[in-house]
């Protein structure tokens, strides 16, 4: 696995050019904003402007210093997509009359003075390890924070929110990240067990009932959020998480299977059972039946997104020239379709291969760490960054049920920004630690993780620690 | 492991295709028909992002689309809206559009046949399309002086017209309201409005009265009793009628009577042309009973009634209630019963006893032009319908110099100026209990000057009582006349 190190090159400068070039498109969009709209040059373009550019630069300083080695694409493509989503927030706020953009770029702030801290604190991504249970119980308690009375709020009929001092946050969001340490930290620690034993039938290898049991509890986690919270967003979201994972540790294909028998009878009995996944279904099968368009919760929502789609086209109406406000969250779960009507298809699609290529990045970390707990995680925060965009991107274009995803680091909202952007600064650690120069002696053995099975586990451990 | 990290990429690679085909479905193969779906209203707000043409009176814009730098790019403007509400309608996001807003629509928004060769120019050379100005026949000053006879608070409705072209040159109508209270963009604020004018006694901003509200037409019915009674040849002017002062319906017993108060009390028999001047009841009825119901029908027919007249705004049809027994005709004879007429239908009457018997169709659009100022089209005097003979309707303007020379209407009268026109009361049922004071639909149509008709006039005012109704109307033909021919 020699063929996946890259020479330890810090790459800083090309981050840089990128970086510029990230946010010259920003700033474009935000400018195109304001001219089509007669405001040109507006106060709020400079302010919001400079405070981007002031981030984004820091951030890169903060690299230099602290991960010297990180993937120098990363930091630029998520200020891209952080920008043209700022624009697009902005060009809503015009039509609306509304300031989302300002509290958006505050939360921009937020989100990558914290990345930035995560950077400085962390620095090696392998600490985190060390957390896997408390990650757990963390999971837990951001999950069932907003059933708490008097903290938790519902809004649209789903109960994921918590207020506290007039703020509104979605603690799942940041669920996603400890679910992640926690799957990462108990596979890389069990995966041995789990991958020795069990039964085989036919080509499958049947994993025993005991391993099992991570499985039964993220599965029942996910329906327990669909459930209790009614967000099947995030339910599907957490559910792929865990079987992306649980695949990567142990490349076994029955647990695929095995995902995917539950996730359709968890997803048949929602459809039968609950009334808001029973809607949402028949509003994606029906959504241009008039009576299903005019119900309350109908299929409005992606059938306006539709028209809008429909109305940009190949080459988008131009920012500031179309009509995304008339479509309802036309800056957060639909900001897609906004995007898809003011740039088109030609637009919307280089934004799609933006998130493909960061995606892509965040997986080439994991194919390059050293280690098989920031391999785990590497992949498993990757996967949810592609599967959010598919998950939204689909329900927009009515390719599956639309659900109430976030797409990163674009739709309006603090939570969300804030948990993607510790995402790509763990993502930017774990390519640090997997391309930096590596300590004398241990190049011998750092891939010795993926042959793990052969090996007793004391060994793998020593071994880590002796890389520490 | 690695490989099962390299297999997650390819479904991860394979998800994003997934999500850009969907992407190219929607935004290229299936645009065409989503921009098309009924339920998309994308393009009307697209209209209101394009300069919509204006309209036009005297050459200058009563309704114009102004640049502006709210939420859409255009803003309705309306000058001397209550002036002109009835005609222009409104057009507005939340409520819709209405009159010629409405019915001109293609024209104003450049998307007319007329049109079609501009938009293929503008189609390559990236311009936008810009609607035509749609210019009206009305006489501004004209419509302003009408406008003003209408005392406020009261429910009028005036309209001058051409007989020999058909063009309309004044129709106004109180009560009225401000149209750009309508065309805001907000949607809040327009609900707020539109409430506000909709609570307001006798206004619907989404009805013209001179075109949709149906009256009794009273005594100007017996413009259409005359041309049957002469049609018949069994009547001249000359004819010597009885007059009594009542008579019992046909088949029951219900006394019918000549109105209260008027000369006819006086007269017990008289001429057919004295009958007409002081408009007595009783000889029409008992015409109606020899006569049978068929000419009456025939006749309101050939003049309009049941018929969908577009000015091009859409008239309501007049009635004239089919199946009539003789008692319900005689009192039908007299505009009473279930006969309702707009007030554009006795204007057609006029009209067309005014033209020889021919009505022109009644028309507001004088014509349309484009951005670059060409007359895209010109509205041409049309024939609706031959009424009558030239002879009939000869003697029946005759008839009608009557009662502004001796009878019903002598305060028209305009010194040197030949005039012939027939008033109109019909009593409004009470619905309230206890009834208020009596009040009736107060009506007078004619034209002058007789020999050559140059304006037909029509006046009614809606629920009101006698003595004011009586002064609103001849004293107001007189004033109108005055004002068009300059004396």
């Amino acid at each position: 696995m020699s063929e996946l190190e890259t020479a330890p090159v810090p790459r800083r400068n090309m981050e840089l050019l990128l970086l510029l070039l990230a946010l010259a498109v920003a700033m474009g969009a935000y400018y195109l904003v304001g001219i089509n709209s007669d405001d040109g040059l507006s106060e709020e373009f400079i302010s919001q402007g400079l405070i981007l550019v002031g981030l984004a630069l820091v951030f890169h300083v903060v690299l230099r210093i602290w991960a010297k080695y990180a993937d120098p694409v990363i930091l630029p493509v998520t200020v891209a997509l952080n920008g043209i989503g700022l624009a697009m927030i902005h060009r809503i706020d015009l039509a609306k009359s509304d300031d989302t953009a300002f509290r958006q770029i505050m939360w921009t702030g937020v989100a990558m003075v914290v990345a930035m801290i995560v950077l400085w604190t962390i620095r090696d991504h392998r600490v985190l390890r060390r957390f896997t249970y408390i990650a757990l119980a963390a999971s837990v308690l951001l999950l069932l924070l907003p059933l708490i009375k008097g903290l938790g709020v519902e809004i649209n009929g789903a109960r994921i929110w918590v207020r506290f001092f007039g703020l509104s946050f979605q603690p799942g969001e940041l669920a996603k990240i400890t679910l992640a340490i926690f799957f990462a930290g108990y596979l890389s620690s069990n995966r041995e067990l789990i991958l020795l034993a069990g039964r085989k039938v036919g080509p499958l290898q049947l994993p025993r009932s005991r391993d099992l049991g991570p499985m039964v509890v993220a599965w029942l986690v996910s329906i327990g959020v669909l459930v209790v919270q009614r967000d099947l967003g995030s339910s599907i979201l957490f559910f792929g998480l865990f079987m992306v994972m649980i695949y990567v540790a142990t490349a076994r294909v029955s647990w695929i299977v095995i995902g995917t028998l539950m996730l359709v009878g968890g997803g048949t009995f929602a459809y039968l059972t609950m009334s808001h996944v029973t809607r949402r279904i028949d509003g994606w099968l029906n959504a241009f039946d008039p009576d299903i368009y005019h119900a309350i919760g109908g299929s409005r929502q992606i059938v306006e997104g539709l028209f809008g789609l429909a109305n940009g086209g190949l080459m988008g109406t131009g920012l500031g020239n179309g009509s995304p406000y008339m479509v309802p969250l036309a800056n957060s779960d639909m900001i897609v379709a906004s995007l898809g009507e003011e740039l088109g298809l030609i637009g919307i699609s280089a934004i799609v291969l933006l998130y493909l290529i960061l995606v892509s990045r965040g997986m080439r970390a994991a194919l390059g760490s050293r280690d098989t707990f920031g391999k785990l995680l590497a992949t498993g925060f990757s996967f949810t960054l592609a599967l959010q965009c598919f998950v939204v991107i689909g329900g927009v274009t009515r390719l599956i049920p639309l659900t109430g995803l976030t797409t990163p680091f674009m739709a309006a909202g603090g939570s969300s920004l804030l948990s993607n952007w510790i995402i790509v600064a763990l993502l930017l650690l774990i390519s640090h630690n997997s391309r930096r120069p590596m300590l004398s002696g241990v190049s011998a053995t750092a891939e010795v993780a993926t042959k793990a099975p052969r090996r007793s586990p004391g060994l793998l451990e020593s071994i880590k620690e002796h890389k520490r | 492991m690695n490989q099962a990290i390299r297999n997650t990429w390819i479904a991860v690679m394979l998800l994003f295709v997934l999500s850009l085909g969907a992407l190219s479905y929607v935004q290229f193969f299936a645009a065409k028909d989503l921009n098309a779906n009924p339920l998309n209203n994308r393009q009307l707000f697209k209209e209101f992002d394009l300069p919509r043409g204006a309209i036009l009176v005297d050459g200058k814009p009563i309704a114009e689309s102004v640049a502006t730098d709210g939420q859409f790019k255009y803003q309705r403007v309306y000058t001397d809206p209550e002036l002109y509400s009835h005609l222009t309608g409104f057009y507005s996001l939340a409520n819709g559009s209405t009159q010629l807003e409405s019915v001109m629509n293609d024209e104003l928004t450049g998307q007319s046949q007329d049109q079609f060769f501009d938009r293929l120019v503008n189609l390559f050379s990236g311009k936008e399309n810009e609607g035509a100005s749609v210019e009206l026949t009305i006489d501004g000053k004209l419509q302003k002086f009408v406008y003003g006879l209408i005392p406020e608070g009261t429910r009028g409705t005036i309209i001058v017209s051409e007989p020999k072209t058909g063009n309309i040159l004044a129709m106004a109508s109180k009560p009225s309201y401000d149209t750009n209270l309508l065309a805001v963009h907000s949607s809040k604020q327009a609900a707020a409005n539109m409430k506000k004018l909709s609570d307001t006694k006798d206004l619907s901003p989404y009805r013209n009265p001179a075109i949709y509200n149906l009256i009794a037409p009273g005594s100007t019915f017996k413009i259409f009793d005359m041309v049957a009674a002469l049609e018949s040849g069994q009547y001249t002017a000359d004819t010597v009628l009885k007059n009594p002062s009542s008579v019992i319906l046909p088949g029951t017993k219900t006394p019918l009577k000549n109105f209260y108060g008027g000369n006819c009390a006086a007269i017990p028999e008289a001429s057919f042309a004295e009958i007409v001047a002081q408009s007595c009841n009783t000889p029409f009825v008992q015409m109606s009973e020899k006569l049978g119901k068929a000419p009456y029908e025939d006749v309101t027919e050939r003049f309009g009634f049941g018929q969908q007249v577009k000015i091009p705004l859409r008239v309501e049809p007049s009635v004239f209630p089919p199946d009539l027994n003789p008692a319900q005709l005689g009192q039908s004879v007299i505009g009473e019963f279930n006969v309702r007429a707009t007030a554009m239908q006795m204007n057609m009457a006029a009209m067309g006893i005014a033209n020889d018997g021919v009505i022109m169709e009644p028309n507001l659009i004088k014509q349309v032009i484009a951005p670059d100022l060409r007359v895209l089209s010109e509205n041409k005097p049309k024939e609706f319908s031959t009424a009558t003979s030239k002879d009939i309707a000869d003697q029946v303007t005759d008839l009608m110099r009557g009662p502004v020379k001796r009878g019903t209407a002598v305060r028209a009268q305009v010194p040197g100026l030949d005039i012939a026109a027939k008033t109109g009361t019909s009593v409004v049922p009470c619905t309230t209990d206890p009834c208020g004071p009596p009040l009736v639909n107060s009506w007078i149509t004619g034209f002058a000057p007789a020999d050559d008709p140059q304006v037909a006039v029509t006046i009614v005012f809606e629920k009101i009582d006698f003595k004011t109704g009586s002064s609103l109307t001849s004293p107001n033909l007189k004033k109108i006349l005055e004002a068009v021919f300059n004396q």
